[in-house]
């Protein structure tokens, strides 16, 4: 996910890794914005400049939500799935993006324009339901709307060609 | 000349305020001499976003559900020509006496900010806007006339209570930090929010990143820590961009950095980016998240004051705790006593969302009831439906009921109930919430998130989504009550950390409010609310239906039949309940009944 953290790349992060502690979380979180997910090759990688065993960095990983071991699509959507959405109707809004997409959660659509992902909040809950495609957030949906939304993401991403993942 | 400040929070920008701004920052670069275009945070009235204020001739006015089209408008009328636009998107204003006007008066002059007193009016990317608005004034006063044990008795006195959720007292918290020795002392801010309902550090760290910097400088003054670390989570990507460009202009300003304001007093302060783990807001899973682990929580004590982020004396407290701080060093303890309760003194923030009217942010005093937030400040329930209840506290809290009303929120009352106060989060419900199914929507939640170390609370919580699955899918036995009763027993028992002790906390005060609907489910197999899609039909609306035929092009066991242009029917006999034609009909027409 892009964030506002200094965008300093995978690779030069590596190289200044300096043995400060602490620093296996922010590494993992440059290799997802780098390759978009983490791939094997980047556990090596850092396992080797930090000295952290590749079974250690792995328990990591699999600990947080926000790491994918899968590459993914070329927009994310995370749905939230918080108490005010839940109540707003964010299932529908989940299973129309499933029947739209012909995905489920988790899952990455076969032309790798999409990822669905649920998340618990996203904390725009006078909006609800709402809906993160990347880092832009989408409220006050319907079905309809929603599809709407997906159409026009669906366009545009067959439109560009250029951009790396995510 | 007039200031143009469009509303760019979270809650703004997803509402649209990106295009409305983007509109404006062209028609005022066209005017520069008759205008200025900034920013602001959010104000609480999510409700209405995109908000427009426009400030001038002593007047502040308050534009809501602002389109490009609104704006220019707006522009030529108001900002250009000097008379507001009245019509419906004109909602709130206070004019040159302070009077105050427009359909939202009574939403914010119910309010008493002290947390959001910036939020909303100050430009976040602006120290400057931060300073002309008091701000780094209690540093000032902190690190050039106080000692450490001054500001640690300035903050005891004034009786704040931790706003996490635990409302552990402050300053007494301060004092264990201050009086252990370690030859480095952390100061660590949650800014974790993971409680899905509760949105109020988003918004002040948004609206007000300054704040929070300032309190947590003020902090390690007090007990003696040289390095803080704001724990974020990752899914505020705009919160950590404005504490990013906060922490930089605090830098060169030099109220961070070696020798603050010629004091003596060094700081420094780094964000962390949680990385999606809802266990992480407890501080001792927090601190193995910093130090680049698994997020586990780790046996207390040792407490965080004596042993905590690597092993060196910490303090912890949330967003909203340190936003409080510099209010009170630079206006006093007794202030900050003139509002709230006895026990709970000053204001807390809720995030008022769910089934309520004006959902957004509401800061009260403590001992405000349920009530007067829900009704008067929120302006009561969706669409006239009856009020149910709220739920308090996310996972960890419960649900009081409609006919408990007038409890006031402060942190001896709330906890009678069966809720915690928790962080602020107030999901509002109505009739047509099932409270089993909000049961086994937190517990999948909770069980989803457990960690994995207690055994009571991994296997637990998932034994307890089990039973109230197949309750909501109406094949609960009726030994099922008394099994959750038991378990929720165990589970508190037996879990190390906060949120193990707390998951059953849901279940508990649904039971104890609604064991009717309960029962209902496991006996009738029918669900009050018609909420539990197993046990309901799906019907169409005659008035609703246009006759499209996409419902019944979805069905997928054709169990939709109608015309073009004609009403059509569902066959209950075929129909699976999937849902899809709720999902497909563009015109609201299937519901559940």
């Amino acid at each position: 996910m892009k964030t506002a953290a200094k965008k300093e790349s995978f690779s030069y992060r590596l190289w200044r890794y300096d043995g400060a502690p602490g620093e296996l979380i922010p590494l993992l979180q440059s290799a997802q914005e780098h390759f978009g997910y983490i791939p094997r090759r980047a556990i090596s990688y850092i396992s080797g400049a930090t000295g952290i065993p590749e079974s250690d960095i792995y328990g990591v990983i699999t600990f947080y939500s926000q790491f994918r071991l899968k590459p993914m699509g070329k927009y994310v959507i995370r749905a939230c799935a918080g108490t005010a959405c839940h109540v707003s109707g964010a299932k529908s809004i989940i299973e129309t993006i499933e029947d739209e997409l012909g995905i489920e959660v988790g899952d990455t659509s076969e032309d790798g324009l999409f990822t669905f992902l649920t998340v618990a909040c996203i904390g725009c809950c006078s909006l609800a339901p709402v809906i993160m495609v990347n880092d832009d957030t989408h409220g006050r949906l319907t079905p309809a709307s929603l599809r709407k939304i997906l159409k026009e993401y669906r366009r545009k991403g067959r439109e560009t060609t250029e951009g790396a993942a995510i | 000349m007039r200031t143009i400040v469009v509303g760019m929070g979270t809650c703004g920008l997803s509402a649209g305020a990106q295009p409305v701004y983007d509109r404006l920052r062209e028609l005022a670069e066209s005017r520069p001499d008759a205008c200025e275009l900034t920013i602001s945070g959010c104000i609480g009235m999510c409700f209405r976003e995109p908000l427009v204020e426009i400030r001038g001739d002593g007047k502040r006015v308050f534009y809501g559900e602002v389109s490009t089209e609104s704006a220019e408008a707006i522009f030529q009328q108001h900002v250009l020509g000097g008379s507001p636009v009245q019509d419906e998107h004109l909602i709130y204003g206070i004019d040159e006496n302070g009077n105050t006007f427009g359909e939202e008066k009574s939403f914010l002059d119910l309010q008493s900010r002290i947390v959001l007193r910036n939020c909303g009016t100050i430009n976040p990317d602006s120290i400057d806007d931060y300073e002309a608005a008091g701000g780094y004034s209690g540093l000032k006063k902190a690190l050039t006339g106080m000692t450490p044990e001054e500001i640690i008795q300035t903050v005891k006195d004034s009786g704040l209570r931790g706003r996490g959720g635990a409302g552990f007292p402050t300053g007494l918290k301060w004092s264990f930090a201050a009086g252990n020795q370690g030859a480095k002392k952390f100061v660590v801010c949650n800014a974790d929010e993971g409680d899905p309902g509760a949105f109020m550090d988003r918004s002040v760290l948004e609206g007000d990143p300054h704040a929070v910097i300032e309190g947590m400088i003020i902090c390690g003054k007090a007990i003696g820590a040289g390095f803080g670390y704001i724990y974020c989570r990752a899914e505020y990507p705009l919160a950590i961009q404005r504490l990013e460009r906060a922490i930089d202009s605090a830098r060169k300003k030099g109220y961070l950095g070696k020798d603050i304001l010629g004091s003596g007093f060094s700081f420094e302060m780094k964000i962390k980016q949680g990385a999606g783990a809802f266990v992480c807001g407890e501080e001792t899973a927090l601190f193995a998240s910093i130090e680049g682990e698994r997020g586990m929580p780790r046996i207390r004590p040792p407490f965080p004051a004596e042993k905590g982020l690597w092993q060196y004396p910490t303090n912890n407290n949330n967003v909203e705790t340190y936003a409080n701080v510099p209010w009170i060093i630079s206006n006093g303890a007794e202030a900050y006593r003139s509002s709230g309760t006895e026990k709970s003194p000053g204001t807390k923030v809720f995030a008022l969302a769910g089934k309520v009217a004006k959902g957004g942010l509401a800061e009260v005093p403590m001992g405000t009831t349920i009530e007067h937030l829900v009704f008067d400040i929120g302006g009561g329930i969706k669409k006239g439906k009856e009020f149910k209840a709220v739920q308090m506290g996310g996972p960890s809290g419960g649900c009081i009921p409609a006919d408990q009303k007038d409890t006031p929120v402060d942190f001896e009352s709330i906890p009678k109930t069966g809720a915690i106060m928790g962080s602020g989060g107030m999901v509002v419900m109505d009739e047509e919430t099932c409270m089993v199914e909000i049961a086994r929507f937190f517990l999948n939640f909770t069980q989803s998130e457990s960690c994995g170390k207690c055994t009571f609370c991994r296997i637990g919580t998932l034994r307890m989504l089990e039973i109230l699955e197949r309750i909501t899918r109406g094949e609960g036995l009726p030994e099922d009550i008394a099994k959750l009763e038991k378990l929720s027993v165990q589970i508190k028992e037996a879990s190390l950390c906060g949120l193990g002790q707390t998951a059953p906390n849901p279940v508990q005060t649904t039971l104890r409010y609604y064991l009717e609907e309960y029962r209902a489910h496991i006996e009738d197999h029918k669900c009050p609310a018609g909420e539990c899609e197993a046990l309901v039909d799906f019907i169409i609306l005659e008035d609703k239906c246009v006759g499209c035929t996409l419902c019944a092009r979805n069905c997928p066991v054709d169990a939709i039949t109608g015309k073009v242009k004609e009403v059509h029917t569902i066959d209950q006999e075929k129909c699976v309940k999937c849902g899809k034609c709720i999902t497909s009909c563009n015109f609201g027409a299937v519901v559940k009944r």
